[in-house]
């Protein structure tokens, strides 16, 4: 049982610029990331850090404005990014990467029944009858928690959570590889939030699906989460393991995000972390958190590599650099 | 005085403090029009029959998920949107009784920071335009004075001075914030309405704005309604809790009180759906079935006795009383009267006896 899942899917120096007028966005910056199966790797940053984009970047849903979109990302073993647009459409996207989009639940068709709109993808993706689609969107609708006779409701007539699942279910109707869940619970209320994950972690059991999960919130992504990629101003600043990310967080931004997070029934006040990201048209150089970091020293100047830590974590942080932990005592990391 | 001294007697409470803001029995029902001729046709009872005071200096917190009346209260209590029944007194006087330039007078002292910093700021104007705006219907300042109130409110919230010619626009979505509670402070009111102030913001820059509105509650002796919906934002930043469920007030304490043994089944069942930000903690979770009922046509008797996993015949035909529990301690909830302490509590256990295994099941994941 200790042999890792195969991996699913790999991103390898993935890039999405979006051309502006006053220069390219760098939104996503030569991310790698690994996602094994029947896991979830949660992406967590602050809004405009380009999680959103990554997922874009995967399912190659570009914008008009769309630059440079280079890299690689190896499906099994397949780079889908060499593939044709059309060959994507078809064989990849919604067949065996689908997408819970931002707002889903406000993003249904109003004059589309919730059972139409679930069996469509199965219908355009998967080349099923209508009368088979159905059937498979009655079997998702049922699996995650929609009663049978919301069928032939439409989306006004559901609350927001079960839009959210009926949003789910078109997801998973396909039964796709990997399932990219862009803020799937954040416009909904704590207790709606909540039977959500609890649905999501009971997918992830039942289904051989592999979840990527876009969130803001760590509190509650720390519910579904096996790995943990925090990404900043367009890169990825730490990978690992979720239970030490939680626990011991590597990189000085992680350490600020989660100190930022309000606990229940904790005397410690949450902190809060100056300034603002930086702009992504012209992201400053070096490390990118340099401004904001209160570890800052004079090394930080360079862009960081990854440096691989204990466990396969990876942080893009000089402090974890071997030499300057040798060189320099005064700024080894204090757990 | 004496009658002060006398009430005193009854409820040995901490030293009483001085009521700023008195909702008794606040109600307030939105018209549902339909039809060629606009007739009303139904009644959305947003607030119900709702009842608190904030005492001078405080933050009083008021929680619920979206849709339970908690804006509509803040609202109502600031004659933003006209009530329809009850009454509010600010500094002993019934809100809804001042007219004219008494009303006017009043607006002055009590102020509110919106929701969302994005569209609560006018494009077209230079934020120092938006700031100084109160000042220039209410006050007889001249220029040069109020760009100088304009300038201390916004050192005060953490900016600079010369931001105040720049637009909306410029400014990220916690600098907003910022104006906007610059903009609440300008006429040095005495209470706010701080309606979700932070929940539209990055958590790693909201503790940076509850700490400025801290600060300023210090610095002004300023009263606070903290509207939100986030219990652990309101424990850290509220003195005194109130709960809302669908147009109810169903539970209201000092904070310690309430977070350490919140009474109404509606606060646990909240209380139990916080995630915690930690993957080795496993906790037993009780969640509720079903949604909120439409608060049109609520249901009967304790209004959350649909999703309740504890309710008894009782539940559905009377309501329950909103009583003192001790120490301030309010609730409204069947078990407490017929009950001993424990026995509205959503513990499995609890559950277990009153509804069954079945029941329990269903309910705690």
């Amino acid at each position: 049982m200790d042999q890792p899942n195969e991996t699913v899917l790999r991103a390898r120096n993935l890039r999405l610029y979006f051309q502006t007028r006053r220069g390219p966005v760098q939104a996503v910056d030569g991310v790698d990331f690994d996602l094994r199966k029947n896991e979830a790797t949660v992406i967590i940053g602050e809004s405009g850090c380009g999680k959103s984009s990554l997922a874009k970047a995967i399912l190659r849903l570009l914008p008009r404005n769309a630059g440079t979109y280079d890299g690689e990302v190896w499906l099994h073993d397949q780079n889908i990014m060499l593939l044709n647009d059309e060959s994507f459409r078809k064989e990849i996207r919604w067949r065996r990467i689908s997408m819970v989009p931002q707002a889903a639940m406000n993003a249904l068709n109003p004059v589309m029944r919730i059972g139409d709109q679930v069996s469509e993808p199965a219908i355009v993706h998967m080349n099923m009858t209508k009368e088979d689609a159905t059937k498979s969107a009655v079997r998702m609708l049922e699996h995650v928690g929609v009663p049978i006779d919301f069928l032939h409701r439409y989306a006004f007539e559901l609350s927001g959570g079960m839009r959210q699942r009926s949003a789910l279910a078109m997801a998973l109707v396909t039964l796709p590889d990997v399932v990219i869940l862009d803020e799937p619970t954040s416009a909904l209320d704590v207790l709606t939030q909540a039977s959500i994950m609890n649905l999501m972690k009971r997918m992830k059991k039942e289904l051989e699906t592999s979840f990527i999960l876009i969130t803001h919130d760590i509190a509650t992504s720390s519910e579904l989460a096996d790995n943990v990629a925090v990404m900043y101003a367009g890169q990825i600043v730490e990978v690992g393991d979720a239970r030490r990310f939680f626990t011991k967080p590597l990189h000085p931004y992680s350490h600020a995000l989660m100190a930022s997070v309000p606990r229940l029934r904790e005397t410690i006040e949450p902190e809060f972390i100056t300034g603002q990201p930086p702009s992504l048209l012209n992201p400053p150089t070096g490390c990118r958190f340099k401004d904001r970091c209160p570890k800052r020293f004079d090394k930080c100047d360079e862009a960081p590599p990854m440096f691989i830590e204990e466990g396969d974590r990876q942080v893009r942080c000089w402090l974890y650099d071997d030499a300057i932990q040798m060189s320099r005592p005064e700024y080894q990391v204090v757990a | 005085m004496v009658e002060q001294a006398s009430h005193n007697q009854s409820t040995p409470a901490p030293p009483e403090r001085k009521k700023l803001i008195e909702v008794n029995n606040l109600v307030k029902h939105f018209p549902v029009r339909a039809g060629l001729l606009q007739r009303v046709k139904a009644w959305v009872k947003a607030v119900d029959d709702v009842s608190f005071f904030i005492n001078e200096g405080e933050t009083f917190g008021l929680v619920g998920e979206s849709g339970c009346g908690k804006t509509t209260v803040g609202r109502t209590i600031l004659r933003l949107i006209p009530h329809t029944s009850g009454e509010v007194l600010f500094d002993g006087r019934n809100v809804f009784d001042i007219e004219g330039g008494d009303l006017k007078k009043l607006r002055r002292d009590m102020q509110i920071i919106f929701q969302d910093p994005y569209s609560s700021l006018d494009p077209r104007l230079p934020i120092g335009e938006s700031i100084s705006e109160g000042l220039r219907v209410h006050t007889n300042k001249g220029g040069q004075e109020r760009y100088e109130i304009v300038a201390e409110m916004l050192t005060r919230v953490g900016m600079r001075a010369e931001h105040a010619r720049r637009y909306p626009h410029e400014f990220s979505g916690g600098q907003r914030q910022r104006i906007g509670i610059a903009r609440a402070l300008a006429l040095q009111p005495k209470f706010i309405v701080c309606d979700e102030p932070v929940s539209a913001l990055d958590v790693s820059i909201q503790a940076q704005v509850l700490n400025i509105l801290r600060q300023l509650q210090r610095d002004f002796g300023l009263t606070y309604l903290f509207i939100a919906h986030n219990l652990s934002v309101v424990e850290h930043f509220s003195e005194r809790v109130g709960v809302m469920y669908l147009g109810k007030m169903v539970e209201m304490a000092p904070r310690d009180l309430l977070y350490a043994d919140p009474l109404h089944p509606y606060t646990q069942a909240l209380m139990s759906a916080i995630p915690v930000p930690d993957p080795t903690v496993k906790r037993q979770r009780i969640l509720l079935e079903g949604d909120v009922p439409s608060p049109l046509n609520p249901p009967s008797g304790c209004r959350f006795h649909t999703r309740c996993p504890l309710a008894f015949d009782l539940c559905h035909q009377e309501e329950p009383p909103f009583k003192d529990y001790g120490g301030g301690h309010f609730a409204a909830c069947h078990w407490l009267e017929v009950g001993q302490h424990g026995d509205s509590k959503l513990t499995p256990a609890n559950i277990i006896e009153k509804k069954g295994r079945k029941v329990a099941q269903q309910v705690i994941h």
